[in-house]
């Protein structure tokens, strides 16, 4: 735990007039799981989606395992082969069956062959515990086990980072729990995870780090448990409240 | 309060229901129904038996002259007579062996491609086909080294109506794919082009092209310098066909929802992986209906042809009827020539039925 694998510097990104990410600048270690919450709005999702330019930014620079993203496509695609993301709406290939969904990247990006993709992928899908479903179609499954196929999907490649993007916001209360429980499963691994999320149950039992936006800004960061006893400023506090009487 | 039992899945009751209930269900089950099915009855019995007479039990098929053949019955032994002209137009006889071939070649490699199912080359193997199917066919057709050449101006009938139509339909489909892709392009020049060219020959009726094709472009040829009339009047269906094509694909492109353009890019895609793997075949799947639908359409207007002097089977039915053993018999000729359409348009339409469905983009059980 020594290496920042990600740095954000002084990151500015504006939609149109509006001001989305204000001057944000965090690091994250290597294998440090990093919990982001906030309200709607906050500029959380944004955030993660630029450490793997699916959004682009105006100022600032991010570092992600030594490459500076930049416009260069080369560059960004490096990147992209070596963090993997989880959608809130999984975006699983519909047209592809599940194994062909995870053997994807790693045939075409990775350059593995099929049977080492095929057979990686069957390993993957026991470990999420749907290998059975291997053969199906998306839609023949249920969202929790989606988003389940959409986290080994990710795996496949092997990569460095995690960016989870509100992994259980689509989800029915009785799927969070299965897709959490294979995300608990993966932080003790000692991936670097990157996870905007409102589970913050989630947050309390891996994160190493919590932080909190709000309006585009980061407003307060700690380790989970003096976040979540001892928020500081007020509208974190009144943040927690809200979320914590559901 | 109350807690209720958990109840046992029962099956599904029984629904048959007998003739005369389906009768009142479906055809008597108001006044206005009833109405509008008796009117519906009478129209076809108005329709049927005269219809019927004419094409079939008061029709000729037995070898006879025109003034043989009765006047209120169908005379069919035109078609017969002059059926190689509706096949083939001007073919020399001698070379029909020629197009026949064509035919078996293109059913033989189908029936290749099929038998190849999972084969390790199959992709490879289709590949050589469709690049090597339309020169061997062309070759047979026009001629060539060691084989006789036989001029455009002489092919003719059902034949000249397929050629155009499959040229039209394999050459612009290609075509329009890209052209879709590039109304779609980030990059402002190629959008740009591709928005005018598609907006210029969309707003031009084919016969304005075929006219240009025919008319106007061989003034800007050299004296000497000819392109064949057949392959001018090609390119402008191509031309015109690649934009609708275009237009439908654009359609399916922008079914896509961001969600696939994302996933594909976080997995570090390149933009022709993303483009060929995830987004065309969601795309082109959405628009089977659409494209196969401007197919067919494609189909009845190389009727058209004969505006230009090229000779379809449609306008074989003005030859061949203004010969004077057969004078005024078009109108058999006419029926022959919308049972063959219909029998073909009917065919592409089931098909795209089945590819919708083979498919199908659901997968839901």
């Amino acid at each position: 735990m020594s290496t920042n694998i990600i740095k954000i510097n002084s990151l500015n990104k504006w939609y149109g007039e509006f001001h989305a990410l204000k001057n944000i600048n965090f690091k994250v270690k290597e294998s440090e799981i990093v919990v982001i919450c906030g309200p709607s709005g906050s500029g959380k999702s944004t955030l993660i989606r630029c450490v793997n330019f699916l959004e682009k930014f105006q100022e600032g620079s991010i570092t992600v395992d030594g490459t500076v993203l930049s416009d260069d496509i080369k560059k960004i695609r490096q990147i992209r082969s070596e963090v993997s993301m989880v959608f809130q709406h999984f975006n699983l290939f519909p047209h592809l069956s599940i194994i062909d969904n995870l053997t994807l990247a790693p045939i075409w990006v990775h350059n593995k062959s099929k049977q080492v993709a095929r057979n990686k992928a069957l390993q993957l899908l026991d470990r999420v515990g749907i290998r059975d479903q291997a053969e199906k179609y998306p839609n023949q499954l249920s969202g929790g086990q989606q988003q389940r196929v959409a986290i080994a999907r990710a795996l496949c490649t092997s990569p460095k980072i995690m960016l989870f993007d509100e992994p259980t916001s689509a989800l029915d209360p009785e799927m969070i729990a299965e897709v959490l429980d294979v995300m608990v499963e993966l932080a003790k691994e000692g991936i670097t995870m990157l996870c905007v999320t409102h589970e913050m149950g989630f947050a309390k039992k891996v994160a190493d780090r919590v932080i909190f936006m709000d309006e585009g800004q980061i407003i307060e960061e700690n380790h989970p448990k003096a976040f979540f006893d001892k928020p500081e400023s007020e509208r974190l506090q009144l943040f927690l409240k809200q979320i914590l009487s559901e | 309060m109350a807690v209720f039992k958990q109840q046992a899945s029962k099956k599904v009751p029984n629904l048959k229901i007998g003739v005369i209930r389906w009768l009142r269900e479906n055809l008597f089950s108001n006044a206005v129904n009833s109405v509008l099915t008796l009117l519906a009855l009478y129209l076809i019995y108005l329709i049927v038996p005269t219809v019927a007479n004419w094409a079939l039990f008061d029709a000729t098929f037995a070898p006879v002259t025109n003034e043989q053949c009765g006047r209120e019955g169908a005379c069919w032994r035109y078609i017969i007579e002059k059926l190689d002209l509706f096949i083939y137009g001007f073919y020399p006889p001698e070379a029909y062996w020629r197009p026949q071939w064509v035919v078996i070649l293109a059913l033989a490699f189908v029936w290749i491609a099929k038998l190849l199912k999972q084969h390790k080359y199959k992709t490879k193997i289709v590949t050589a086909l469709i690049i090597i199917y339309p020169i061997i066919a062309s070759f047979l057709l026009y001629g060539g080294p060691s084989l006789e050449i036989i001029e455009t101006h002489k092919w003719g009938g059902l034949m000249l109506t397929i050629v155009a139509a499959t040229v039209g339909i394999v050459a612009s489909f290609p075509m329009g794919v890209l052209l879709a892709l590039g109304r779609q392009s980030k990059m402002p020049i190629i959008r740009f082009l591709s928005v005018v060219y598609i907006e210029f020959i969309r707003g031009v009726p084919l016969i304005t092209i075929l006219f240009m094709a025919s008319v106007v472009l061989p003034l800007f040829f050299n004296e000497g310098m000819d392109m064949d009339k057949l392959l001018r009047a090609l390119i402008g269906i191509i031309l015109f066909q690649s934009v609708y094509i275009a237009e439908v694909i654009r359609g399916g492109l922008q079914a896509i929802p961001k969600g696939q353009y994302e996933a594909a890019d976080a997995m570090g895609l390149s933009f022709v992986q993303k483009t060929g793997l995830i987004i065309l075949p969601q795309a082109l799947k959405i628009s089977i209906p659409n494209i196969v639908g401007s197919f067919i359409a494609l189909f009845k207007d190389t009727t058209l042809l004969l505006i230009i002097g090229l000779f379809d089977i449609l306008s074989m039915v003005h030859l061949t009827s203004s010969d004077e053993n057969w004078l005024g018999r078009s109108t058999e000729g006419y029926v022959f020539v919308m049972v063959v359409m219909w029998i073909i348009l009917y065919s592409m339409s089931r098909y795209s039925k089945v590819l919708e469905l083979r498919y199908s983009t659901d997968h839901r059980n």
